[in-house]
């Protein structure tokens, strides 16, 4: 069976139920007796089990297989969970992604057979005390048989309300036959919802469904695994009826039984509370327990969505819903330039209309830009992960804090920005923390922190990846890149120690004393630092010997359209994003004062540095106006003062990219746009400047 | 018939353009496009024989000056200047600013002389062979050393 166009869902669906794999057994790692995990784990282990095989992917299939027996112990209360037990259950994990990876690029799991890993699966299933070691193969035989995940059936699970209990009641009155009913359909349907609804009308045709489980909408989404449970009021027998569902094709099977008292369903129900009885009785603490029964119902219908009303979308379908909304803004500016063109003369209409017009633009653009948004969560939800098995790997113990991970970003900077951010983390583990004798002799707690926080600042968003480690050794650099050759001894005197920072970030650097695997190839920071920078972001380090250091990513909320304040400097035009003006001031040249021969100005309270744009930018000078228009644009905490001859206005700009031909090693230039008017301009990165 | 085939599965159009009194061809599958001249942004601190960037139909195509490249007088900008857009495969667009737009010739490659790099000369490197026809010898423009960045 073809099942190609079902690919990219199951490698989607795949991978978020790896993830959420690794992040529950995170929490039961911590929390070994967290009842609610262990069910989300065993569902998404199930599902996965269910998607591979439906797939055909085999060896997947029996991974999940054994992985799902592992946990339905657990569940099951017969085994307890051990740090041995949660290592290996990550080891699947990897392995798992390894198929996924596999398939993604051949769409073929590969040829590991994992055997290791599926060995230690069942070695932990047989540390069972004997007598569980032949209950669970008899389970397993039953699996086989039904390649069911538990062994219930699920039909005598049936608990029936009030209103279906009457009419199981008036249908035995009237010496109809009442059945319910397991349908198992095959694993390889892909139908399954139509299935489904086949075997719902060929039993209307001779009888009546007057319950299903799941419910009868819940099956039409296919929101069921590989079975479904109904109860038929018929005044066919069993076997006659059984027989008319096995008839539609594709149906494995079809089991049931008939309920000839109303006594039997009540037994079904009270069995249910005697179940529940039991198993208060067997643990002390009664009301936990009730709650963990009834959790997996309640969890079910969590898990199967709210009815997330969402859509997949190919990101290059976005891409050019962007640029035509780009295309129509550059054509809404040049409508707007010609209407002024042409004098005031434009009746108020039609201003009106272009008023309108800017709006729904304008509109347009954040409704686009919202959609290719995504939650910084998506990349940051790997690390803990990360952490994790770094800490035991380095044999340091750590702890990762996430904040603000709802921090969105546009969809291209989430698909770029992960890997930056684990070498990062990866470099605060390995060199910055500490070994556990030297915090102790700092007198520092013994659990390293590494934090990584995101929040928006502006127009841009900044993510932070802290520790309370070593800190960057100034000298030890300096030094290092003396003996590299980087830098002579005379320059390594004149640099700043931010100077000397600033050439980690050079190719080849790294200050590591000894290699790890992990961490000190010296390709890292500049490799960190170039991705950045495609992204139209910048990165700074602030460290404190013997405290810690900070690295700070800046990035641009959007990358295609922002509002820009339009200047000019002599006949040229230029944007300056709207993000980075604090205000724009009328400054008498006269208050200009000088600190290390340097322009700066004071301004309520703060001292701020001046720039002439038209130094900068090569421009001649002719006007000598007696007050400045300044535009004082912010980076973080820094303020600098833009100087600019004359002001034009706020406009909506389209950024586009000056290619690859112009060097634009200053950077001050991050791109060009086009005006109404079809002239180019430059946009100016007030980053860049500070 | 035999020979028309062959020569002319080896022939190829140039676009020939002039830069003062010299004649210079241009492989007409790199030819995007030639446009007149327009408003052209300037750069700062880009290369010297970058002019800056155009607006050509929404996209910003940057454009580069052959003389300055060329290390020839500056250019003089008249009616008959025009830029020709270069758009060489898996690469963006640049525009490249000619005095004038003379004509296109087919040259087979008899009528190319190949020269070789001759390493004194620095502007030889752009110049893959000479083209010879009847309105006189046309240097052949490499284009691919031409856009790159080198000087």
């Amino acid at each position: 069976m073809d099942v190609s166009q079902y690919l990219e869902i199951f490698i989607d669906e795949t991978k978020e139920h790896l993830q959420s794999l690794n992040e529950q057994l995170l929490i039961i790692e911590k929390e070994p007796e967290n009842t609610d995990t262990i069910n989300e784990i065993f569902r998404a282990a199930h599902s996965l089990k269910g998607m591979a095989g439906t797939m055909g992917y085999k060896r997947m299939q029996k991974l999940t297989h054994q992985m799902e027996n592992v946990f339905s112990e657990i569940r099951n209360g017969k085994m307890k969970v051990d740090a041995n037990m949660v290592d290996i259950l990550f080891q699947c994990l990897d392995a798992l992604e390894e198929y996924l990876d596999n398939i993604q690029e051949s769409a073929d799991e590969g040829t590991n057979d994992n055997e290791p890993i599926l060995k230690e699966l069942e070695a932990i299933l047989n540390g069972n005390s004997a007598p569980k070691q032949e209950e669970k193969k008899e389970e397993k035989q039953e699996e086989k048989k039904s390649e069911e995940g538990s062994s219930e059936v699920p039909y005598k699970n049936f608990v029936f309300t009030d209103f279906e209990k009457h009419a199981v009641e008036e249908a035995l009155e009237k010496r109809m036959h009442v059945h319910t009913i397991t349908v198992y359909v095959d694993e390889s349907c892909l139908l399954k919802a139509a299935r489904a609804f086949l075997v719902f009308k060929s039993i209307e045709n001779i009888g009546e469904i007057i319950k299903s489980e799941p419910s009868a909408q819940d099956i039409e989404d296919e929101k069921f695994e590989q079975n479904f449970s109904i109860c038929v009021v018929s005044s066919e027998s069993l076997d006659k009826v059984i027989g008319v569902i096995k008839n539609v094709s594709e149906i494995k099977d079809a089991v049931g039984e008939e309920i000839t008292s109303l006594d039997a369903i009540k037994c079904a129900k009270d069995a249910e509370e005697k179940k529940e009885e039991t198993h208060t009785n067997k643990e002390t603490d009664n009301k936990k327990d009730a709650k963990a029964v009834k959790q997996p119902a309640k969890g079910k219908t969590n898990s199967k969505p709210v009815v997330n009303r969402s859509v997949r979308v190919d990101i290059e379908k976005l891409d050019v819903l962007m640029n035509l909304v780009s295309e129509l803004i550059i054509a809404k500016n040049g409508l707007i330039s010609t209407s002024s063109d042409a004098g005031n003369s434009g009746s108020q209409a039609f201003n009106e209309q272009i008023e309108y017009l800017e709006r729904v633009t304008t509109n347009l653009h954040e409704s686009v830009m919202k959609v290719r948004m995504m939650p910084i969560e998506t990349v940051t939800n790997k690390f803990p992960r990360m952490i994790r098995d770094l800490s035991k790997k380095l044999d340091k113990k750590m702890e990762l804090y996430i904040t603000g991970e709802d921090t969105e970003l546009d969809r291209t900077v989430i698909d770029e920005i992960g890997d930056p951010l684990m070498h990062l983390l990866r470099n605060s583990a390995d060199h910055g923390l500490e070994s556990a004798e030297v915090r102790a002799q700092r007198g520092k707690p013994e659990v390293g922190t590494v934090r990584l926080d995101a929040y928006q600042d502006g127009n841009n968003v900044v993510i932070e990846v802290s520790d309370d480690g070593n800190g960057i050794d100034v000298e030890a650099v300096r030094n290092s890149a003396i003996n590299k050759g980087t830098i002579t001894e005379e320059q390594a005197e004149s640099m700043t120690d931010k100077e000397v920072i600033d050439l980690l970030f050079k190719p080849s650097f790294s200050t590591a004393k000894k290699v790890t695997d992990i961490s000190g190839r010296g390709v890292g920071l500049d490799v960190v630092k170039t991705k950045i920078e495609t992204l139209g972001g910048d990165i700074e380090v602030k460290t404190e010997l013997g405290e810690g250091s900070t690295f700070i990513i800046r990035l641009p909320l959007t990358l295609a359209i922002i509002q820009a304040l339009m200047v000019e400097l002599g006949d040229e035009k230029y944007a300056i994003s709207l993000g980075n003006i604090q205000t724009i001031e009328d400054i008498p040249v006269s208050d200009i004062k000088y600190v290390q021969t340097k322009e700066v100005i004071h301004l309520r309270g703060v001292v701020i540095p001046l720039i002439r744009l038209d130094t900068v930018l090569d421009i001649e000078n002719t006007s000598e106006e007696e007050n400045l228009t300044v535009v004082i644009v912010k980076k973080g905490e820094k303020l600098a003062g833009l100087v600019v001859d004359r002001l034009i206005g706020q406009q909506e700009i389209v950024i586009k990219s000056l290619g690859k031909y112009i060097s634009n090693s200053s950077k001050i230039i991050s791109g060009a746009t086009i005006l109404g008017n079809g002239e180019v301009a430059l946009i100016l990165d007030a980053n860049a400047l500070l | 018939m035999d020979d028309l085939k062959q020569t002319s599965t080896d022939t190829k159009q140039y676009i020939v353009i002039a830069l003062g009194v010299e004649q210079y061809g241009i492989d007409i599958s790199y030819v995007d496009n030639i446009v007149k001249l327009q408003k052209i942004t300037r750069v700062p601190k880009s290369q010297p024989y970058f002019y800056g960037v155009i607006n050509l139909r929404g996209e910003i195509v940057p454009v580069m000056s052959l003389r300055r490249k060329f290390k020839l007088e500056d250019d003089e900008f008249t009616d008959k200047s025009r830029i020709i857009i270069i758009k060489p495969e898996h690469q963006e667009p640049i525009g490249i600013i000619v005095d004038i737009v003379k004509e296109v010739v087919t040259l087979s490659e008899d009528d190319v002389e190949k020269i070789n790099a001759d390493l004194k000369d620095e502007l030889s490197k752009y110049i893959i062979g000479v083209g010879k026809s009847e309105k006189g010898l046309i240097s052949l423009l490499n284009i691919t050393t031409v856009i790159s960045d080198e000087q």
